[in-house]
Formats: C-alpha cells, sequence, structure tokens
C-alpha cells in the first residue's frame, strides 16, 4: 500500500496547478455546502425556537375534537341534527385545578391555568382589539418566557392591584399608554371595567407586541363575564420533541381537545421538510458539480502516465494495483479539498454572522447559523463519494490498458 | 542422479493472431525453448513478429493458439494477477526506449519491482538497487531524475530495474535501438557478463546482424515463422 501511496503522491505533487484547481473545487463545493447547510438550518431552527418559546409547547382547550354526543341520540336510532348552534358562553375546562395535579403527576414539564378571552382597548380615544390572557404568575413563569420579556416593570406586579394588565409594548406605542396609566377594557359580552398599565412586555414577534395582553385570572374571567372560568390549560414540556406523544396522552386522559406546537404548525414544519429536501439537494449537485474537477484531474494524469502504466503492467504490476493508484490520487484531492473546503465553511460562517438581518416582524438579529458537525460529517462524506466516484472511472481505464499495445506505440 | 534442469520458457506450437473482422497473424506455430544460460538473439526483418514473439515469452501477451510455460508451468489458465506475479518474479524486461518513470530518481525506478514484490525490507532493496546501479557505472547517478541522465544512462537504469528482483530470464526488445555505439557496446557487454557470470538466460531481440552475432544462438523469424535457431545448443 505504501508504493501505491508513494506513486499517487508523487503524481499528484508533479501536477501542482492541477491539483490546486481540483482541490479548490472540492474546497469550494464543501465550504459553500456547510455555509448553506448553517443557514438554511440555522434560521428554521431559530424560527422553530421563536415559534415553540413564544407558545405553550401543548395547549389544552374547552372544546372537544369531536361533538359530544346529543342525549337524543342514545334514546333513538334514527335522530338527524341539523342548525345546530354552539353556546355562546365558552363552558371552560371542568375542574380546571384537579385536572393540573393530575397532569403534573406524571408529566415532565409545568401546567398553568390560564383565561383566553377578547376585548376592546380603549385609552386617549384610540380603541384596538386586544387578546386578553388571564394568568397566574407564579405558575406563568413555568410555562412561558413572560417574565423574562418584560421590559418595564415585572410581571408580579399584576399582584399591586386589582386589575393590573401588562400589555405589548407595541401596544402600548400604538394606543399612546404608558406604566402607570389607567386603559379602559371592553369585552364582547359586555362587560367593561378599567386597568392599570404596571408592566411592558417585548417578546420580539411583533403580532404579539401588538395584539396581546396579560392580566390575572380573575380579571379575565370578569372580562368574560363567568366567574371561576378557566378555558385553557397552558402546558411547558421539558422535551419540546415529545410535545405531541404527551398532547394524546393528555386528551386520552381528560377528554379536551390537546394540541401541541408541533399539530398546530404541521403545516409549517412539512415546509421545513421540503425545503430540507431542496437544501441537500443544492447541496448534493453543487458537490457532484467539484467532483467533475477531480475526474478532469485524473483522467488527464491517466491519459498522459498512459505509457508509464503500461510500463508499471509490464514489470508485474496488477491491474488492481493500477487501479488503487489512481483512485488514492483522487481520494487525496477528494480529502485535502474537504479539509479546506471545512475551514472555508466555517470562515464563511463566521462571516456571514457578522451580516445583520432586519425582518419587519422581528427585531434587528444577525443571521442565525448552526454550527454542527453533522454538516461538516455530511458535505465530508459526499465530497470523499465524489471523488471516490470521479477517480474510480479513470482508474479503472487506466487498469484496463494493454502494455503491448502502448510499448508497441511507444516503440 | 541429477537430471538436466528443464527450459526456463518453453513455447510449444504458438500461434497469435489479432484484428477483429481481418485477422493478421503476428506469430505461427512457434516452438521455442530457452534454457537457463542461454544469450539468444532473436533477428528478422520488420513485422516479421519478433516483438510479439517477445511479448509471448514475456507473459505480457497471451498465444491465440500453443502454450506458454514458464519454469514447467503451464500459463494457458494463470489470471491477469498470476501471470503478473510471475513477471514480477521471474521475468525482466528492457525495451528499445528506457520506459522510466520520469519523477522519480534512478534509484527508486529500480527499486520500484522490488517494492511491488514486497520480498526484501527497505534498507535491503535500498542496498541491492544501490549494488546494482554501482554495477552498471551509475553509482554517481542515483538520485538523478530520468530526465538528467544521458539515452545511455537511462538504458543502464532501465537495466538494473530489470535485474532488480533477479529474474531468471531477461528479456530485451532493441535494447541499443536508441543508443550510440559505445553505448551500445557497452550494454552488450552488460549482458555478456551477466549471461556468463550469473547464468541468466537473455533474449534479445535486435535486426542489428552485428549484435546477433555475438548471441550464443541466433533465432531468426521471417512472416512469424521461425525458419532457424530453434534448437537450443547445449550450455
Amino acid at each position: 500500500m505504501k508504493l501505491v501511496l508513494d506513486i499517487a503522491v508523487t503524481h499528484v505533487l508533479s501536477r501542482v496547478r492541477q491539483t490546486l484547481v481540483g482541490l479548490m473545487g472540492i474546497a469550494m463545493g464543501v465550504g459553500f455546502s456547510v455555509m448553506m447547510a448553517a443557514l438554511m438550518e440555522g434560521s428554521q431552527e431559530d424560527f422553530v425556537t421563536q415559534l415553540v418559546d413564544s407558545l405553550p409547547h401543548i395547549t389544552v382547550s374547552d372544546e372537544r375534537r369531536n361533538p359530544p354526543r346529543q342525549p337524543a341520540e342514545d334514546a333513538f336510532d334514527m335522530v338527524v341534527y341539523s342548525g345546530l348552534r354552539t353556546p355562546t358562553i365558552r363552558p371552560g375546562i371542568k375542574n380546571p385545578m384537579a385536572i393540573s395535579a393530575s397532569l403534573e403527576n406524571w408529566l415532565d414539564g409545568a401546567v398553568a391555568p390560564s383565561v383566553q378571552s377578547r376585548a376592546v382597548i380603549r385609552y386617549a380615544g384610540r380603541d384596538t382589539a386586544a387578546s386578553i390572557i388571564g394568568i397566574d404568575p407564579k405558575r406563568e413563569i413555568k410555562v412561558s418566557k413572560l417574565a423574562t420579556q418584560i421590559r418595564e416593570g415585572t410581571i408580579d406586579s399584576l399582584y399591586r392591584s386589582s386589575n393590573a394588565i401588562i400589555i405589548g409594548d407595541k401596544l402600548a406605542t400604538k394606543i399612546g399608554a404608558r406604566v402607570g396609566n389607567t386603559i379602559n377594557l371592553a369585552s364582547g359580552t359586555g362587560q367593561t371595567l378599567s386597568a392599570t398599565v404596571v408592566a411592558l412586555f417585548h417578546s420580539g414577534n411583533s403580532m404579539a407586541d401588538e395584539t396581546q395582553a396579560y392580566t390575572l385570572i380573575k380579571t379575565a374571567q370578569i372580562l368574560a363575564g363567568q366567574t371561576g372560568l378557566v378555558n385553557a390549560l397552558r402546558i411547558r414540556v421539558r422535551d419540546i420533541m415529545s410535545a405531541r406523544e404527551a398532547a394524546s396522552r393528555v386528551e386520552a386522559q381528560t377528554g379536551y381537545k390537546s394540541v401541541s406546537w408541533q399539530e398546530s404548525n404541521e403545516d409549517l414544519l412539512n415546509a421545513f421538510q421540503i425545503r430540507n429536501f431542496i437544501m441537500y439537494a443544492v447541496v448534493g449537485a453543487i458537490l457532484l458539480v467539484a467532483s467533475f474537477g477531480t475526474y478532469n484531474i485524473i483522467s488527464t494524469i491517466t491519459h498522459e502516465k498512459t505509457r508509464d502504466i503500461a510500463i508499471l503492467k509490464s514489470l508485474g504490476f496488477t491491474s488492481a494495483t493500477i487501479r488503487q493508484i489512481f483512485l488514492a490520487e483522487a481520494l487525496m484531492i477528494g480529502v485535502a479539498g474537504m479539509i479546506a473546503g471545512w475551514v472555508l465553511g466555517y470562515i464563511l460562517c463566521l462571516g456571514l454572522g457578522q451580516v445583520e438581518f432586519k425582518s419587519p416582524f422581528q427585531d434587528a438579529t444577525s443571521l442565525p447559523l448552526l454550527y454542527t458537525p453533522k454538516h461538516y460529517i455530511l458535505a465530508g462524506l459526499v465530497a470523499l463519494a465524489a471523488s471516490a466516484i470521479a477517480g474510480y472511472l479513470p482508474a479503472r481505464k487506466a487498469a484496463a490498458v494493454h502494455p503491448v499495445e502502448i510499448i508497441r506505440g511507444a516503440s | 542422479m541429477t537430471g538436466r534442469p528443464g527450459p526456463l520458457i518453453e513455447l510449444s506450437n504458438v500461434t497469435k493472431t489479432i484484428g477483429d473482422g481481418v485477422l493478421t497473424t503476428l506469430v505461427r506455430q512457434i516452438d521455442l525453448r530457452i534454457e537457463p544460460g542461454e544469450f539468444v538473439a532473436v533477428m528478422g526483418p520488420s513485422g516479421s513478429g519478433k516483438s510479439s514473439l517477445l511479448y509471448l515469452l514475456g507473459l505480457l501477451d497471451v498465444p491465440t493458439e500453443g502454450r506458454v510455460i514458464v519454469e514447467g508451468r503451464d500459463t494457458e489458465h494463470l489470471s491477469e494477477a498470476e501471470r503478473a506475479r510471475i513477471r514480477l518474479s521471474t521475468l525482466g524486461f528492457v525495451f528499445q526506449f528506457h520506459f522510466l518513470l520520469p519523477e522519480f530518481s534512478a534509484l527508486t525506478n529500480v527499486m520500484l519491482p522490488m517494492r511491488a514484490l514486497a520480498r526484501l525490507g527497505e534498507a535491503e532493496m535500498r542496498s541491492r538497487a544501490e549494488a546494482l546501479l554501482g554495477t552498471l557505472g551509475l553509482a554517481g547517478h542515483m538520485h538523478k531524475l530520468p530526465g538528467q541522465l544521458s539515452g545511455g544512462q537511462r538504458q543502464r537504469v532501465a537495466i538494473a530495474r530489470a535485474l532488480a528482483n533477479e529474474p531468471k530470464v531477461l528479456l530485451a526488445d532493441e535494447p541499443t535501438g536508441n543508443l550510440d555505439s559505445a553505448s551500445s557496446e557497452q550494454v552488450l557487454g552488460i549482458f555478456r557478463k551477466l549471461v556468463d557470470e550469473t547464468g541468466r538466460a537473455i533474449v534479445m531481440v535486435t535486426h542489428d546482424a552485428e549484435l546477433g552475432a555475438r548471441a550464443d544462438r541466433l533465432v531468426r523469424i521471417v512472416d512469424g515463422r521461425i525458419v532457424s535457431g530453434n534448437e537450443a545448443k547445449a550450455v
């Protein structure tokens, strides 16, 4: 094997320019593939993280996935219903505290009750619709990042006055309210109340910052006109990927519709799968194109070395040894290109990490990049495989050289 | 009682034909035995089949008909790798053109067959290659590339390479074809010495009658047939 490597190294080093061109081709292929994968998966992971962080992992609502059977259906076989109306008052979750306690017995995470309601916020002559979420601050900090998103005040400020409210900073700007101001809330059921702004939050999600507000559960219940109402349980699990499985179990246990973050973003996750497929296809294509450089070099060397191949065979080198020599040359270029590509890819990622990216829906941020050995290993393996194939074809041709024909021609 | 050793190479009724549609017969019905310690010259006009005969003797080519027996072993059914192994261990080739690998020094070129055979250690291979080059008057040129050597020196390096694995038969195809008379004389002197001192057999293809006359046996070939000299003389 040492002889094979010695000959291969000599061949490769004797063609510095050609070797460098081939090596650069592979390096650029690997480098740009690593960069692209880091960028694509980084943005995806960043998006999912924000998505998951801004919402509870599982939401148990006071709805049923399938409509409950009507009493008449149990009494008569031939019953047809039409024009059924949903109740105007939300039924709420029965015994929410008992259910929460029961879920926390087996769930690897936390459960917080909440009241979801809608209201029009009125301040200084400006009206805007908002989603009012009644929370228990002590439990809420276990299921959401609200506490860390507070910019002015604290989440515990909700306990400071009887009708305290935390609103999004963009909502505050929109209506011109500040911490300490009293705003009016009017619900769809006709309830009105005055609430004091005790804190502002900033989640980074424009939609949430502009349309959401948090009050204590009791305040939200007053606004909904239903004392004791809890119409949602918000669950946060330690392993976010277990949310789907946990949601099914919660639904089976409680009978209430439990939606995991994966289910509520099914279309988006499917789109990511397609996006990943496209990304890997493009990465593969880049490396395939790069491997043509290697093919070209090894083909040129085998063409130029036909006479040497013939003489090696006449000396007693076997076809397999000849094949190994040229395959080794391709792999040497592949390995060197792969290592150079890793360095290039890392540098490109560092460079891209410096670029600031602005979105109308999010705060200014640098481009999200995912640094993972997986991308390097994957790009390297594809580059090596492409190099091996690119080298094998001319190597096979070289091994098939009939020494007599070449020696006759050269003599 | 010890019998006379068998021939190193024996061709028995060997015919070689090439071509797909129109067939060309290169050599026909050749019977030839190469005995140990023989210096055989093969002569004939251009296109008579001299080189083809040499390639058949050296297992570089396979006969269309007949048998090639090397050291008593019929090579008809041997694999490509087995034939290569015999070439590596038993046969040595010298061509009209030196065919040295241009990127390797004279020493490395000579060591190549030894490294491929892998019977010796690195140090042993190196000392044997150095000794061979020294014997051929190339002691001061061992680390030079072929491009830095004269034609005669290159051919001597090629001879050293052919002798690297101590082959029993040296097959030379017009080895002096590209050399001046002084270098040709030197090469021939080396061949003579090899036969006389080491007992190796040499088969040399040439169309130079003067060189042919200096061999122990002269085989004449015309139109692919041996017309004289196919009987080995006692050595």
